[in-house]
């Protein structure tokens, strides 16, 4: 199998700078020499590979946007080519660098008083800490406003009660960036790892994401000193900024899983030979398979680089980034089946990469706002209608402005 | 200490090459190209030695315009400034001619120490280094797989054959031109990356370096590339195909029966 050389159909090398292909392709070839040789086993194993933390911060690939404190202050561009290189590797991979940098310390950094990023954002860089983002909940996914975790103010502490499920991370957190219910709405706390009266145990029988820690958190009256609230948090709305910095790297995290996916079946396909010594992308269905997955790949990049042209003008609004993870992710979806049926029986072993991507991606299509949700926003934002709750759309309807159903499906 | 590293960018070795429509060169459209492999191990030396002695590493190239990014990784990963000979005066130069531009650059530097790979991964001749060396004065080792510097002079370990290495101690200046097994490179960290951009890249011109453009370049060559072409597919060559076992059957019979060379 050829190294992967990138999919750049569209020539749209030349219009990176220097820096941002230097960075690409030393991402690359850290997950080619490190990532690819053990992603395979970490996912039949269910383990994340934690011998590769200190690697990752000495790239510098925690917290990589943040200007301050010696880190290097990345734009949009470079740090989405970071997601789209790791997610290549693997989506575990991305979400736990996904989760620190975005979930963690852009919270820490943006809505901390100093002692908790003096504290916390040279650890969490370091890799001598690592962070997670408790905000989903059992019972409460899609619709985060009605958690039920509640923090109550007792004297010099605050006191969490309440369960998180589904964080990525947890287990092998230093430090939570848990939100919560206060009196005045929804605040953002740091619980420690050791707290008493919090306890975090990983999810079992995952079948996608193997090679990423996924955990459950409780908070038992669970005490907390009261400077660790994040002060400048004043809303959920602060928990959706962090998860659109997220969101936008999942966007160019899906183009990587859809390239490993494209590339690995175009390579397959020109050296599987059948029907007389002919290699299979000779065959026409074969061909129009892999013209759609470049074509798609290829839009995706431009959306996904239309995003970092808008973040880094301080223009990009929670509706742009959820048509990049929206439609980039699917894109993974469908390239990761496409690209197991070129392979044919190969498809479903482990060792091409593609089932793994496959499985991956069921996780991603539905963490980080899920692929229908991301389209009840765009619904929103061109309609002027909220559809999230069904009785609105109802009342909507009765106004006679009914939204057409789009499907983008092929 | 001053360590100059001589570096060279090459065709990446996963690109497909066809011959230029002259024959003369390869076609360099839509190819990619990486710093040469054993350039790396130069590369990485010298920041190792530069960090523990507090050094200087000054990494030269002679190459286009698209060489400029060799340098930039270059000097991502902890070199401290460049110097690109690009003029249009350099190109097509071979090994003597480039060693002559690379000999001015050193003068120019003065440095304490050349390191280079012991060959490049495009022509591969392993000659500019030893050229360089000589054209310089300076003692010389090549295929290096261990380095250390103190004192002025420089102990380093030569690969040989049958498994053996040879330990020489070697006066500084030299030229030291390293191979694969001396380290392993690191990779740039995205901070070194930021941090390339404000470093210095010089770009010198043989006048510059006080040459005539005729002794640099294609002009100051002595070697010329006739032709390049495709090595042709052998005749009778046979491909097994089956597991390890059955291949290994298959051609020990084929040994015995067909080549009788059992």
């Amino acid at each position: 199998m050829n190294r992967f050389s990138g999919v750049d159909y569209l020539d749209l090398d030349p219009f990176l700078d220097d820096e941002e292909r230097l960075i690409r392709d030393t991402v690359r070839a850290f997950v080619d020499d490190k990532i690819k040789p053990i992603i395979e086993e970490c996912h039949r194993e269910g383990t994340f590979p934690l011998q590769v933390v200190p690697e990752l911060a000495q790239l510098n690939l925690f917290g990589a946007s943040i200007d301050d404190y010696g880190l290097p202050g990345l734009k949009g561009t470079a740090y989405g080519l970071i997601m789209q290189e790791l997610e290549r590797g693997d989506s575990g991979l991305r979400s736990m660098v996904s989760v620190q940098s975005s979930l963690v310390m852009y919270p820490i950094y943006t809505f901390g008083s100093q002692e908790q990023k003096d504290r916390w954002i040279p650890a969490l860089a370091s890799g001598e800490a690592i962070g997670c983002f408790g905000l989903t909940e059992p019972d409460f996914g899609s619709n985060p406003g009605g958690m039920r975790t509640t923090a109550r103010r007792d004297g010099n502490e605050w006191v969490l009660n309440g369960a998180k499920q589904w964080i990525t991370n947890g287990t092998l957190s230093a430090v939570a960036v848990v939100w919560a219910k206060t009196e005045d709405g929804i605040r953002g706390f740091l619980v420690e790892n050791g707290t008493p009266g919090f306890t975090s145990s990983d999810q079992h029988g995952k079948f996608s994401l193997r090679a990423s820690v996924t955990s459950e958190l409780g908070f038992q009256d669970c005490r907390i000193p009261v400077n660790n609230i994040l002060p400048k948090t004043e809303g959920l709305k602060n928990a959706l900024m962090c998860l659109n910095q997220a969101r936008y790297g999942i966007a160019w995290g899906g183009l990587g899983a859809a390239m490993e996916c494209y590339h690995t079946a175009l390579e397959y396909a020109k050296e599987r030979l059948q029907f007389g010594g002919q290699p299979i992308a000779s065959h026409q269905l074969v061909q129009d398979k892999l013209v759609w997955m470049v074509t798609e790949i290829s839009k995706g990049q431009l959306l996904a680089l239309q995003l970092a042209r808008l973040k880094d003008e301080g223009r990009l609004r929670h509706f742009h980034v959820s048509m990049g993870k929206r439609n980039n992710v699917w894109v993974a979806r469908e390239c990761a089946k496409l690209a197991r049926e070129i392979l044919g029986a190969n498809g479903i072993v482990d060792d091409y990469p593609v089932i793994r991507h496959m499985l991956n991606i069921e996780s991603v299509y539905t963490y980080e706002g899920t692929h229908d949700i991301h389209g009840l926003v765009i619904g929103e934002r061109v309609t002027g209608i909220p559809a999230y709750n069904p009785p609105a759309a109802k009342a909507a309807a009765r106004q006679d402005a009914v939204v057409d159903p789009v499907s983008n499906r092929r | 200490m001053k360590i100059g590293v001589c570096i060279k960018q090459v065709p990446d070795t996963e690109a497909r090459l066809r011959p230029s429509a002259s024959g003369q060169w390869i076609d360099e459209e839509e190819i990619p190209f990486a710093i040469n492999e054993g350039d790396e191990y130069a590369i990485e030396e010298a920041i190792s030695i530069a960090e523990q002695t507090g050094g200087e590493v000054v990494v030269v190239t002679v190459g286009p315009e698209r060489a400029r990014e060799a340098l930039r990784k270059a000097l991502a990963v902890g070199a401290h400034r460049a110097v690109h000979l690009a003029d249009e005066a350099y190109a097509g130069g071979d090994c003597w001619a480039t060693a002559r531009a690379l000999a001015a650059v050193a003068n120019r530097e003065s440095f304490d120490l050349i390191l280079t790979g012991s060959q490049s991964a495009d022509v591969g001749f392993g000659t500019t280094g030893t050229l360089l060396a000589s054209m310089l004065g300076w003692p010389h080792a090549w295929l290096v797989v261990g380095l250390e510097v103190a004192d002025g002079s420089a102990k380093v370990t030569r690969e040989m054959e049958a498994g053996k290495n040879e330990l020489l101690q070697i006066g500084l200046p030299a030229v030291v031109e390293v191979q694969a097994g001396i380290n392993k490179p690191r990779y740039a960290s995205l901070k070194g990356i930021m941090q390339a951009k404000r470093k210095e890249v010089a770009e010198l011109s043989p006048a510059d370096l006080e040459l005539d453009p005729s002794q640099v370049g294609a002009a100051g060559s002595r070697l010329e590339f006739l032709s390049v072409s495709v090595p042709p597919k052998g005749e009778g060559a046979q491909i097994l195909e089956g597991d390890t076992a059955e291949v290994a059957t298959q051609l020990v019979d084929k040994l015995r029966t067909e080549a009788r060379v059992l």
